[in-house]
């Protein structure tokens, strides 16, 4: 058995990995809305999706416009994830607008919050699966082949207990992008003045305000970038997996921030490491489960999986990972 | 109708509600540039609830706000903070998880050159030489006397018109108390004016070149510091 589970190692690393890296942009973006206005934004979720649409309208209109065969694809992928980036940011930024400041400006429960971003998230579903039944007559969508070139990892010849892994090329895009996302988020967050803005707001808003800090201002920019990132990994995600519909947003959602859960909720690096951990843990489950329990329990189980992990977490380490236990203030 | 105002703040009849709850009732006060004036009074009589109606933090009901000839009663904090109004909020509230460079930085967040917030910053070092051993350390290590230091420093980052303390001296050892008042003063003599919000009436009065009395809301007295101190009424709820 444990010869077996070695075996298929490289591959779940591979796979793991490809999908653990999009929990961690994801997660980033309910994290972040978090630690500012300890808001579940259960919309997150639908915004990754609406940018994985966005993506792929963009990359219809480019193939139609005759882009696509006379354009490098890498320049194609740039300039699809970056309106696609942009147009969830705005997204992002115009929920918050509508649904979440004007119940801030009335001082409602936090609760009131958290059932209007599972509203918006119903919203985005229906809206995008409206669209797309409208312009192709079915809202499960297949995206035009791009860097499906195959590779395969020849690893039985030097070390013979490992089989052979095999990957796409989108694998190294959506590693490379997702990578260079997380970095540049880290940076923008410790590094710059408006970084530093949004950590102050996140400890405290009310003395933020006194330090000249436009605070909706940050709350705006906040929902921007997170929701630029995940609209951003939304179009790795069409590209990476081909087909998409309008609910991938609900299941990767809850995974997500599962996730951030895991690395400890307002934890911006706990999010990224609790979203490899949870890619690489789902996908060991994929591979593995039915060889450990001799074929009682299949693949399919690896939400369960997930999402025991999540209870353990709760029950044993609720503030998660990273996170620091919060002590109620009196 | 332009409010008009002879003084540098002045705040007219203002008032101010918690919800439902009236916090301060027809709430009139003023400061004239290079003064130190105290604002007195018991747990819960609205000297807070003063401070924050002056910093936008409390949006007043009815009456007025003037500063340096600008009705300002509706604005948002962060635009009573641009025009020079600065607040050391009561309890300090420093950022914890930032180091004590990025808690005064963050008081210098509207100044976008490099050398300004660097002179500032030397300036606050010089009252607080303390804070320069700490630079890295985050705020939340620190004593509470450092962080009401800090949180000083960090309103002086802002180069304040008008520099608002809301009880620098509470929870604080007596030693640490007379440290932070003796440096309120001798920033009020270099020029700045100050509004000092305080419980320990008998030495905000001893630095002070005026006062108010507040009680449940409301002005009941004022006078300059030394008329304050030998009031009976004073000395009997306040100075015993």
């Amino acid at each position: 058995m444990l010869a077996h589970i070695i075996q298929n190692l490289p591959q779940v690393l591979i796979d793991g990995l490809t999908l653990g890296v999009v929990y961690a942009v994801v997660a980033i973006g309910y994290t972040m809305v978090y630690g500012i206005l300890e808001l579940i934004n259960f919309a997150h979720g639908d915004v990754f999706m609406t940018g994985a649409f966005m993506g792929a309208i963009v990359l219809f209109l480019l193939m139609g416009m005759g882009f696509l065969a006379a354009l490098p694809a890498i320049l194609v992928f740039i300039i699809v994830i970056v309106i696609a980036a942009i147009a969830t940011g705005l997204l992002g930024v115009g929920i918050e607008r509508v649904a979440y400041r004007p119940l801030r400006k009335k001082n409602a429960p936090k609760l009131i919050a958290l059932i209007t971003s599972i509203g918006i998230s119903f919203v985005l579903e229906d809206l995008v699966r409206f669209i797309a039944e409208l312009k192709t007559g079915n809202y499960i969508v297949t995206a035009p082949p791009m860097f499906n070139h195959k590779f395969t990892l020849n690893l039985h010849s030097a070390l013979p207990f490992f089989n052979n892994a095999t990957f796409q090329s989108s694998f190294l895009l959506v590693l490379i992008v997702t990578i260079i996302m997380l970095i540049a988020l880290d940076l923008f967050v410790n590094k710059t003045k408006w970084g530093m803005a949004m950590r102050a707001v996140a400890q405290d808003r009310d003395t933020a305000s006194l330090m000249t800090i436009n605070v909706n201002r940050v709350i705006s920019v906040t929902f921007f970038i997170g929701s630029a990132l995940g609209g951003a990994t939304g179009v790795l995600f069409m590209i990476q997996y081909g087909t998409i519909d309008p609910y991938i947003g609900f299941v990767l959602g809850i995974k997500a921030f599962t996730a951030a859960v895991l690395g400890g909720i307002g934890n911006i690096r706990g999010a990224m490491f609790g979203g490899v951990m949870l890619g690489l843990l789902e996908m060991f489950a994929a591979s593995n489960l039915s060889i450990i329990t001799h074929g009682a329990m299949g693949a399919e189980y690896k939400d369960v999986f997930a999402f025991i992990i999540l209870i353990l977490v709760l029950i044993f380490k609720p503030e998660g990972l990273f996170g620091k236990a919060v002590v109620e203030k009196v | 109708m332009a409010e008009v105002s002879n003084h540098f703040l002045e705040v007219k009849k203002i008032d101010s509600f918690y919800s439902q709850i009236q916090a301060l009732e027809g709430v009139d006060l003023y400061i004239d540039k290079g003064e130190i004036v105290t604002l007195i009074g018991s747990n819960g009589a609205g000297k807070s609830t003063t401070l924050k109606s002056i910093s936008g933090q409390v949006r007043p009901k009815n009456g007025s706000i003037i500063f340096d000839g600008q009705e300002i009663s509706k604005f948002q904090a962060h635009k009573t903070a641009l025009l020079g109004i600065a607040q050391v909020p009561e309890g300090r509230r420093i950022f914890p998880r930032l180091t004590v460079r990025e808690n005064l930085q963050i008081g210098a967040f509207s100044v976008k050159d490099k050398h300004v917030i660097a002179e500032r910053m030397e300036r606050v070092f010089n009252y607080f030489p303390r804070l320069k051993e700490r630079l890295n350390q985050k705020g939340g290590t620190m004593s509470g006397g450092e962080q009401q230091m800090l949180a000083i420093g960090r309103a002086l980052m802002m180069k304040p018109k008008l520099l608002m303390l809301d009880e620098p001296s509470m929870g604080l050892a007596p030693i640490i108390v007379e440290q932070i008042f003796d440096i309120i003063k001798e920033m009020n003599e270099e020029g700045m004016t100050i509004l000092l919000v305080e419980q320990n009436a008998y030495q905000a009065l001893q630095i002070a070149d005026r006062g108010y009395v507040i009680q449940t809301g409301q002005i009941v007295l004022d006078g300059n510091g030394d008329e304050l101190m030998k009031n009976e009424q004073v000395r009997a709820a306040y100075l015993a």
